[in-house]
């Protein structure tokens, strides 16, 4: 009788040891967002939120009177990551389709670890190689005194992105459901008319959430931008200028920054505003990509 | 003369030509990302093997890092990956295994398992800097070789409960009704029928991740990574050198980068090696692995 309690009681002290590391993930999620909102909020008992959010200087160590304006920065990580989805998503999207529609089986079972492999680069090496490679290389073809634009950065990113908008686009495609498939070849549809028009708008959902995904990751890298785009704090306005990201600001000046003082604060502000982005990006992302797995089932 | 069956000649000429450029497009497609990734390895390997020797990898800095070698960033990246897998390794198999076992359908879990999808896109960065805040100072770890792989950790922890699902997904469901049917308790179930089935797979899905983490920047430069120090850390509490924070300090904080361009190279060369070592083995025992389970379920 009482062995048997005892072994109750050992099942639910089990179940509730798993249950806490499973909740775990929540709590570190809710954990990092209450953390940089507890940090940052101090900011702005100097800086106003209209101040902090639509002006362009951020100048904290000015010694007349120092700024705090994240629009420039802002701006900047909209630029470099607009640039990589106009290079990643035509290139991904395509390499998905050959890999799902055209290639050998066996192709594909060789190209996937292939592509993991570019996935498992460090940043700090995709960033080293634009300051070595693909630096010098803008700088030769737009007659500039150096490559570090956002144009590198656009380049960099690209690459980075390319592993998970590849392998998300290929799951969607390989998703759709075969009567499609069948249904378009037997009204005499080709292989690339059925590709794209009945396949890739069936998968369309699939694809933008990858897509998404892609741009998350985009506008969270810090190491290669930090390394590549020159980071001038001016506004941007085209590709070929020296731009500073809002990671890379932080990692910039974190570093040097003396700790509980308006500007370490706003550091914090910056890393919450850029955590909400990256957030309401990637959920949106999983939404699209669940309703649509549930639809497929 | 163009009758009905010329004119559908044409046509299907027409539509096969559109497939034969569409094709080569998608091709193209391919061999982009192919020549991306040949020349970054080319790139790094051709101009990294020449630094790397015996001496490369075991001697320290010399002459304000302009000589010498990398061990100290060698030692320190694999300290504060151990520390991390200490962390996320059992927490997410024990994530995983409440997710896979114990969790019903519902919205507690449809909520976790979103907070892991998020958790995965959260930025580096931002992971860098809740560990300044948590470890370095709320807890006051400092800037020390605990801080950076807690805060590493973290960052892998989604990672390690996303692949230990994967490996918990393959134990047939049999073994777990077999278990059940000869009246075990659920835990002993998981112990004895599901986990020695499971570990293996767990584990390469961990070293995936821990050459993840060991590849990071962002999340160590101000939890603990060090410039240069003049000796090996000599416990947690101490800061440490790395191979990533190391190669973004001679490309781009060093006094004389030109000079030193060819550590660099070095340290990316053997950075890069490092994690693509970890993922082949892990990948390689996967693959194994994958083989002897469907021999012995059939």
């Amino acid at each position: 009788m009482r062995r048997a309690k005892r072994a109750k009681l050992k099942e639910k002290a089990v179940s509730a040891l798993f249950f806490t590391a499973g909740i775990l993930a929540v709590i570190v999620l809710i954990g990092i967002f209450a953390l940089l909102l507890y940090t940052a909020i101090p900011a702005f008992k100097e800086i106003s939120v209209g101040e902090f959010l639509f002006r362009r200087n951020w100048d904290p160590t000015s010694p007349e009177k120092a700024e705090y304006g994240i629009l420039s920065m802002m701006m900047s990580t909209l630029l470099v990551t607009f640039g990589a989805l106009v290079i990643a998503v035509p290139i991904g999207v395509g390499t998905a389709a050959y890999l799902s529609d055209v290639a050998h089986p066996r192709v594909r079972e060789v190209m996937k670890p292939v592509i993991e492999i570019l996935a498992s680069v460090p940043s700090v090496v995709t960033g080293f190689l634009g300051i070595v490679l693909f630096g010098p290389l803008i700088a030769r073809l737009f007659g500039l005194p150096n490559g570090q634009n956002a144009l590198n950065g656009s380049l960099l990113l690209a690459i980075m992105a390319l592993p998970t908008i590849i392998s998300i686009s290929e799951d969607a495609l390989n998703a759709v459901p075969h009567s499609y498939t069948e249904a378009s070849l037997a009204l005499g549809g080709s292989r690339w008319q059925t590709l794209v028009k009945v396949r890739m708008p069936a998968a369309l959902s699939g694809i933008i959430a990858a897509c998404m995904l892609g741009m998350g990751r985009a506008i969270g890298e810090t190491m290669t931008v930090l390394m590549a785009t020159g980071n001038a704090r001016s506004f941007p306005h085209g590709f070929l200028d020296s731009v500073r990201t809002m990671t890379a600001n932080i990692a910039i000046e974190l570093g040097e920054v003396p700790y509980f003082t308006a500007h370490y604060y706003a550091l914090f502000a910056v890393g919450l505003v850029l955590f909400v982005m990256t957030f309401l990006v990637n959920l949106a992302a999983d939404i699209v990509l669940r309703r649509y797995q549930e639809k497929e089932r | 003369m163009t009758g009905p069956l010329t004119r559908d000649r044409k046509s299907r000429g027409r539509k096969a030509l559109a497939q034969f450029a569409g094709f080569f497009i998608l091709r193209l497609c391919l061999a982009l990302v192919l020549a991306a990734l040949a020349v970054l390895l080319f790139d790094i390997i051709s101009k990294g093997a020449g630094s790397v020797s015996i001496e490369f990898l075991t001697k320290a800095p010399r002459r304000g890092m302009t000589e010498g070698g990398i061990f100290p960033a060698i030692v320190g990246t694999f300290q504060v990956a151990m520390v991390s897998a200490l962390l996320a390794v059992p927490l997410g198999m024990a994530a995983a295994v409440y997710l896979n076992e114990y969790a019903r359908k519902g919205v507690l879990t449809r909520i976790i398992r979103v907070a892991i999808r998020n958790l995965a896109g959260v930025p580096s960065i931002v992971y860098g800097l809740f560990g300044v805040i948590l470890f370095v100072n709320i807890l006051s770890f400092g800037t020390s070789i605990l801080s950076a792989g807690l805060t590493l950790g973290l960052m892998t922890l989604p990672w390690t409960i996303t692949a230990s699902e994967e490996a918990l997904k393959t134990v047939p469901a049999s073994y777990r009704e077999g278990a059940l049917a000869l009246g075990a308790t659920k835990w002993q179930m998981i112990r004895t029928n599901v986990l020695p089935y499971a570990i293996p797979g767990m584990l390469t899905g961990a070293v995936i991740g821990l050459a993840r983490a060991a590849g990071e920047t962002a999340p160590i430069m101000f939890t603990g990574a060090a410039f240069f120090l003049p000796h090996l850390p000599r416990s947690l509490g101490d800061q440490f050198m790395a191979l990533p924070y190391h190669l973004y300090i001679m490309s781009t904080q060093h006094h004389a980068i030109q000079q030193v361009r060819p550590l660099a190279y070095g340290t990316a060369l053997v950075l890069i090696g490092l994690v693509l070592l970890m993922n082949m083995s892990a990948v390689v025992v996967r693959y194994r692995l994958r083989r002897k389970q469907r021999w012995t379920r059939t």
